[in-house]
């Protein structure tokens, strides 16, 4: 007789726990051979707050982190990624990749990691500067993590989109609460399994599976959210994120045309700059004396 | 004027020794009786057929009316607007566009007095500070970008950076010819074509650069400066055939503009309201930190969005940071805008002066202790007593909202951690002062402290180098030096 399969149960990512949703709903994603992926968590509107609640809890940690360090975690998660790679790549086929297009995004998704991996420790010197004011100060201007991005990943696929918006947030210090992909959820349930297995601090990411339709408007109007990111091309929905966000001045980012397979357009250091701030410093210069730096 | 503290062991008697009036001039001020919408290199009357005064706000006489711009007269600058970037500004060789704003910068340096003067009869500011801060600092800003028009590719690497368009432009009463210069500057060296819309109650030098706009030959079309109220400002926003959105003023319209562009793919800054603390430590040099405060708080009337409008006083020097500000508040000339002794002057407006006089109605019914100034203030005129609130509560409402006047909410703290944890704790993020003589602490108050502008043993500096802009509720992108430009590109 042949071995039973142990199923694994999916359920969603808060402050370093894997709770199932407090709702206790479910929905099952079907592949394109009418097969069900899994029962799915659906998140509820009090599980996306719990999750700002824990993001807002490890956001002074994390963002005062040196960048240095939150190089060494992002490699970590890419280290960790690549050693269950047979995993994802089962679960993209799964979830209608062909085994050839499984394998590239695994792949692009691990270099991705190691791209921003990269970035932590040097995109602050790429966009600091010191700013030549006519008066005597001394004045400088560095870019700092915005605070809590929530981010409906991109829709269309599974693991490579997730990642690809998730790391720029992190590589700059902000933590995050996101929605994986709704038909193709797998993925990020499994990544987060990576993610709490690699030194990221719990709250840093959470991420939370269910219907896009329904939490959208959540993620857009929660006062303690800076920033959200949207993915998707439908107008009405980027309409209601962009009315929503007004409600505390939050930051909208849409990244509607984005190839994320793309190297040169779907990874650079803008992706990181746009949920970070720029903070400018002043400090008198004292001027006494008449000393002059001659040589 | 101060009279002599009654613990003083010597007892000086100042009353005597006034400052004599030192009035500034208006004879310079060649102020137009009518003013019309500048719209395609010409002025151009308005077709609402509508003009609304604009008042000196220190002796309340009308000093000009200026056009009331309607829906049609907003879009004949818009189309204006569109034709120079599609037809001359987009085509123009960057290195010629930098020549004309450098032209700009120069002829407000020629006529810098004459600017100065408008300024200060127009919005109330004192004249030495409309001579020596908003003045040379518009025709600055308008060199440090003038020469960013041909160096863009430089400023952000492996990228082709492209104009967006015509920017849409609307700015505040408070520094009305600086928010002006803000607002162009950058948006023209990035190749953009501009619709501005200066604040109704301070439109002058914004016709008046519009002049020299005219004389400067710049193209037509490129920069129409157009005059109206909330409704001209909202025709701006909703106009179809605008790229960018640029707004300065209060969070409250900041937001409504937010949701009015949700629709469109309208880029959109926002540089809104503040409610900053200036922190004072027990180590820090306590003279130079009350200076500081009052530079802080009574600059520019409080009409400032960064100004230092919560005190945070480690308990420790409480008292003599206390005594030390009363007796300079003392010292404070208050009155006549264009005596160049003046340090504070003229309420911008009627409405605003009921403001003020509602937060501090508000704060007395909170509890706080209130002192103020004891100067006499003219009688005519919108003038506002220095004021201090003391014994402050966080929740407050005169510690938790903008009152954009020379109204000062102390509060005092023993620990770093409390310190920050009660500057942090308001919706806004745009400024914060930190007074201490230790510069690990400067870093480490520099680093947690939400906020986009941290001045550190100095406060309300300004420069066209200096990126400014806020954090949270206070708003999004920046003006000013390199980081500046990205709100008028897309890269």
């Amino acid at each position: 007789m042949a071995r039973l399969e142990v199923l694994k149960t999916y359920k969603i990512y808060i402050g370093g726990q894997f709770p199932r949703t407090e709702s206790g709903r479910y929905y099952s994603p079907k592949n394109k051979n009418g097969q069900s992926l899994a029962n799915i968590c659906l998140s509820s509107r009090k599980d996306f707050r719990d999750a700002v609640v824990a993001a807002r809890g490890a956001f002074g940690g994390w963002s005062g982190r040196s960048a240095f360090n939150r190089s060494q975690i992002l490699y970590r998660i890419a280290e960790i990624l690549e050693g269950r790679r047979l995993q994802f790549v089962d679960e993209l086929i799964k979830q209608n990749s062909s085994t050839k297009d499984a394998e590239n995004e695994i792949n692009l998704s691990i270099d991705r990691l190691i791209y921003y991996a990269g970035w932590c420790d040097k995109f602050q010197q790429v966009f600091s500067s010191v700013n030549p004011v006519a008066s005597s100060h001394f004045n400088f201007s560095v870019p700092e993590p915005t605070g809590i991005v929530a981010i409906i990943a991109p829709q269309n696929t599974s693991l490579l989109g997730l990642i690809s918006v998730i790391a720029p947030t992190i590589a700059g210090g902000n933590t995050c609460v996101v929605l994986a992909s709704e038909n193709k959820p797998l993925c990020a349930v499994t990544f987060a399994e990576v993610i709490n297995s690699s030194d990221v601090p719990g709250g840093v990411i959470n991420i939370l599976t269910g219907k896009c339709s329904e939490l959208i408007k959540y993620f857009a109007d929660h006062m303690d959210v800076n920033a959200v990111v949207y993915c998707e091309k439908d107008k009405e929905s980027q309409q209601l994120i962009k009315e929503k966000a007004a409600l505390n001045v939050k930051r909208v980012l849409l990244y509607d045309s984005i190839n994320w397979e793309d190297e040169e357009k779907g990874q650079s250091p803008y992706f990181i700059i746009d949920t970070q701030e720029i903070k400018t410093t002043w400090h008198p210069i004292e001027t006494v004396g008449s000393a002059k730096a001659g040589y | 004027m101060a009279k002599a503290r009654k613990n003083s062991t010597v007892k000086l008697t100042f009353d005597t020794l006034q400052y004599a009036p030192a009035p500034e001039s208006k004879s310079i001020a060649k102020i137009d009786t009518q003013y019309d919408l500048f719209i395609n290199g010409k002025f151009e009357k308005p077709l609402s057929k509508k003009y609304f005064d604009t008042i000196n706000p220190a002796t309340e006489e009308k000093l000009s009316s200026v056009a009331d711009a309607n829906v049609a007269d907003v879009d004949k600058a818009v189309q204006a607007a569109r034709v120079a970037q599609d037809k001359i500004w987009s085509k123009m060789p960057a290195k010629e566009r930098g020549k004309y704003i450098y032209r700009i910068a120069r002829m407000i340096q020629e006529r810098a007095r004459e600017f100065s003067v408008i300024e200060t009869l127009d919005g109330g500011k004192p004249i030495r500070e409309s001579r020596d801060i908003d003045i040379p600092l518009a025709a600055n800003h308008f060199f440090y970008y003038a020469g960013w028009a041909d160096k863009l590719q430089y400023a952000f690497p492996n990228t082709n950076p492209k104009p967006l368009g015509v920017a849409g432009q609307i700015i505040p009463w408070n520094f009305p010819l600086l928010m002006a210069a803000w607002k162009i500057a950058p948006a023209l060296a990035t190749g953009n074509t501009v619709v501005l819309k200066p604040a109704e109650t301070t439109p002058l030098t914004a016709l008046k650069l519009a002049e020299i706009i005219q004389e400067s030959d710049l193209p037509p079309g490129v920069v129409n400066i157009i005059t109206g109220a909330g409704a001209t400002g909202a025709a701006i926003v909703n106009h179809a055939d605008i790229n960018k959105i640029a707004f300065t003023g209060s969070t409250e319209v900041g937001k409504i503009i937010q949701r009015a562009v949700a629709g469109t793919n309208k880029k959109l800054t926002l540089e809104l309201g503040g409610k900053a603390a200036n922190i004072i430590f027990e180590d820090a040099a306590i003279d130079q930190a009350v200076e500081g405060v009052i530079n802080g708080i009574f600059f520019n009337q409080g009409h400032v969005c960064c100004a230092g409008s919560r005190l945070f006083v480690q308990e420790s020097v409480y008292p003599i940071v206390m005594q030390k500000l009363k007796d300079r508040i003392a010292t404070l000339i208050v009155g006549d805008p264009m005596d160049k002794n003046t340090d504070v002057g003229a309420i911008n407006s009627k409405q605003q002066l009921e403001t003020i006089h509602k937060y501090i109605n508000i704060g007395k019914k909170e509890g706080a202790n209130i002192f103020e100034s004891n100067c006499v203030l003219p009688k005519k005129g919108f003038f506002c007593k220095p004021t201090l609130f003391m014994n402050v509560a966080q929740s407050s409402r005169i510690a938790q909202e903008e009152i954009f006047g020379p109204v000062l909410a102390i509060q005092t703290f023993r620990t770093d951690d409390e310190v920050i944890e009660k500057a942090n704790n308001t919706p806004f993020g745009l400024s914060a002062g930190v007074w201490t003589d230790k510069g690990s602490k400067v870093f480490n108050l520099t680093s947690k402290l939400r906020a986009g502008v941290i001045w550190a043993n100095t406060y309300n500096k300004f420069d066209p180098t200096s990126p400014f802009g806020g954090y949270k509720e206070s708003g999004f992108g920046r003006e000013g030096g390199l980081h500046g430009l990205s709100a008028y590109l897309n890269v």
